[in-house]
């Protein structure tokens, strides 16, 4: 049972007694603050004033700043106050919770057009830093696997069958079904537009391009950013707060060797491979649908999806494939590695992780679209 | 210091703050407390003591209810905390204080920021004051000013142990449960820390209850010790009387190499042990 902090004052010709009772703790919230306002405010126009605490309950940090406080306050204007009836423990309380001064809080620099142009400025600038450590990754990780190349022994090969299965065969039933989805609602979609025309059987040709050549690994690079690559960041990133990565330097292994070689070869093997399976579920999914919905039989559909070119769209997909694996695997490191030390900069950088990895994918398609273009592939 | 605590004479009247009983604790299989009993004294320092992986962490984790309980019961004041409702059990936990082993700040925010998220939450105070009052946590654990707009990963092991002890004092905790306060600290920080603790119990009449390995600080600060062994409370007492105690491993904890020079200087005659 708490008392709620009062205060009774009786003015004399000397000046001003304050009698304090009751629970001076923070237990008393708000109600706290209030007496000890009340209690500036009553010595006010005295010339000195008495505070009498031998009759509080209990006391805390907080009472004892406040009642300080308020006797310092009085001081400065003017007033002569002082504590009587302090109890033994008490005295030990109010000596180490005496009232000093804290400096006022830090003014918040509120939004300004400078502080917007200098946003701006900032992440382009870090924009191009995160450019050059991907950069920089990229090199020491063609440095480490040509090392690896040579002699044999340095693949860590348990490592890399174990991220092989997470990152494959783990992953594959995901991106088989949005890929029997996506495959599916581009061919209903194909046929009730092109129906109009009366081309509706060409919306196997519309599939066939769209699925093999872009489609099919887009989606399948997505899934794989959003579910392997932030994965790596976290691991990596979880790694570099607990000093895992910094443990690894000084057994003079290199953390690039260790930890993101297995990775990313598990990523550049596994990605053909999904992309491949994402393939035939979104043309398993339009096969369907073309059946049910468009007439067309699965011998028909499968004729007229062997026309010249078609294996080619299909090497097109797979090609980009092993480039999206390692634009995902060295955005997630260098993100990994980024993390510093607070749980708020994990979180930033495995988004960031995904949102980059997603948007490269993207860029480096268009790239290659034009370059399939040029060389007219 | 020493020679203080030690002659401090045990309570005529201690009141109990913490009763567990016959608590049992276990992970699958295995059952680490087999029945623990213990008492915690208002007013007292109580340091815990077991072997490495005898349980003193599950046993704090269990009391904080961090740690399904399988068995027993735990009274806090007189109260059984199963008994109690949500809102009383809130209420009982914001007068308890803990510092975990490792800190356990909240790392996206700066050590004044840690400081004031309980009293953000828990109290109904003003800007002014909470700013005050965590400059004043900050202060009396012996932090400079200058670290209250620092991040946990700008600390030193001592500076985090620091903040993680004014974070826990924000409330003005009556109960302040210590996980290793010392570990990971110089011998010169960690005598400072003990001085601290025991500054702090004495100022602001805490209970402390103290997991450690530190001699040093059984001998300095604490005015029982407790022994955890096969999943109990196997000697409790002052440290004098454990001294004296024929438990093998007890013997062998305070009169190994590294407990004969401080049992010397702390001995201060005593009963045998009370074994429980």
């Amino acid at each position: 049972m708490s008392l709620a902090p009062t205060i009774a004052s009786e003015t004399s010709t000397d000046g001003v007694l304050l009698a304090l009772t009751g629970d001076w703790t923070l237990r008393a919230g708000a109600g706290l603050e209030r007496q000890a306002a009340a209690l500036v405010a009553a010595a006010g126009g005295a010339r000195r004033a008495t505070l009498d605490i031998s009759a509080i309950e209990s006391l805390d940090t907080a009472g004892a700043w406040l009642i300080d406080r308020s006797r310092e306050s009085m001081s400065a204007s003017g007033i002569e106050a002082a504590l009587t009836g302090v109890r033994a423990e008490h005295a030990t309380l109010l000596r180490a919770a005496h009232y000093r001064p804290v400096e006022a809080l830090p003014h918040r620099r509120g939004p300004s057009a400078t502080a917007l142009l200098a946003d701006v400025g900032e992440s382009v600038y870090v924009s191009g830093v995160d450019l050059i450590a991907g950069i920089d990754l990229l090199g020491r990780l063609v440095a480490v696997f040509a090392r690896a190349a040579i002699s044999p022994v340095r693949w860590r090969l348990t490592a890399l069958a174990f991220h092989l299965e997470s990152f494959s065969l783990r992953s594959a039933p995901i991106i088989v079904m949005i890929n029997f989805f996506v495959g599916a609602i581009v061919a209903q979609q194909g046929i009730s537009q092109l129906a109009r025309y009366g081309a509706g059987a060409y919306t196997v040709d519309l599939v066939g391009i769209l699925i093999l050549r872009e489609m099919g690994l887009l989606l399948t690079s997505i899934m794989v950013a959003g579910r392997t690559g932030s994965a790596m960041t976290a691991e990596i990133g979880a790694m570099n707060m607990r000093e895992e990565i910094d443990a690894l330097k000084v057994m003079a292994l290199d953390p690039v060797e260790v930890l993101i070689l297995p990775r990313a070869a598990a990523l550049v093997l596994s990605m053909p491979i999904l992309t491949f399976l994402g393939d035939i579920a979104a043309l398993f999914g339009a096969g369907l649908v073309m059946w049910y919905i468009g007439g067309v039989t699965p011998e028909a559909f499968f004729t007229r999806l062997q026309q010249p070119y078609s294996l080619e769209r299909f090497e097109v997909g797979l090609i980009k494939a092993p480039f999206m694996a390692l634009i995902i695997g060295i955005i997630a490191a260098a993100e990994g590695f980024a993390v510093s030390g607070s749980a708020e900069s994990l979180g930033a950088k495995v988004t960031s992780s995904v949102v980059k990895s997603i948007f490269m994918v993207i860029v480096v398609d268009g790239i290659f679209a034009l370059y399939f273009a040029a060389v007219d592939f | 210091m020493t020679a203080a605590s030690l002659s401090r004479p045990p309570h005529p009247a201690w009141e109990i703050e913490i009763r567990v009983r016959g608590l049992e604790v276990g992970f699958g299989e295995k059952l680490v407390m087999k029945g623990l009993d213990l008492d915690i004294h208002r007013g007292e320092v109580l340091g815990f003591v077991g072997a490495s992986g005898a349980g003193k962490s599950v046993l704090t984790r269990a009391i904080l209810g961090l740690l399904h309980r399988r068995a027993g019961s735990i009274e806090v004041k007189g109260r059984d905390l199963d008994a109690m409702t949500e809102a009383e059990r809130g209420r009982v936990e914001r007068r308890w204080g803990v510092l975990f082993q490792q800190g356990a700040l909240f790392s996206s925010l700066t050590v004044k920021q840690n400081i004031q998220a309980p009293m953000r939450e828990h109290l109904d105070i003003s800007p002014r004051l909470r700013e005050e009052l965590a400059m004043l946590k900050l202060a009396l654990v012996g932090l400079p000013p200058d670290a209250a707009d620092k991040f946990p990963s700008e600390l030193s092991g001592g500076m985090i142990k620091r903040a993680a002890l004014a974070r826990a004092l924000a409330l003005d905790p009556e109960v302040l449960f210590l996980d290793e306060p010392t570990s990971g600290l110089d011998p010169i920080g960690a005598g400072d820390f003990d001085d601290l603790i025991g500054t702090l119990q004495e100022t602001l009449g805490l209970t402390v209850f103290m997991v450690t390995h530190d001699l040093d600080s059984l001998y300095a600060i604490c005015d029982r010790v407790a022994v955890l062994g096969q999943g109990r409370v196997i000697a409790i007492g002052p440290i004098s009387e454990l001294l004296d105690s024929s438990d093998p491993w007890i013997k062998s904890y305070f009169h190994g190499k590294r407990g004969s020079g401080r049992e010397a200087a702390a001995r201060s005659g005593g009963a045998a042990a009370r074994l429980l």
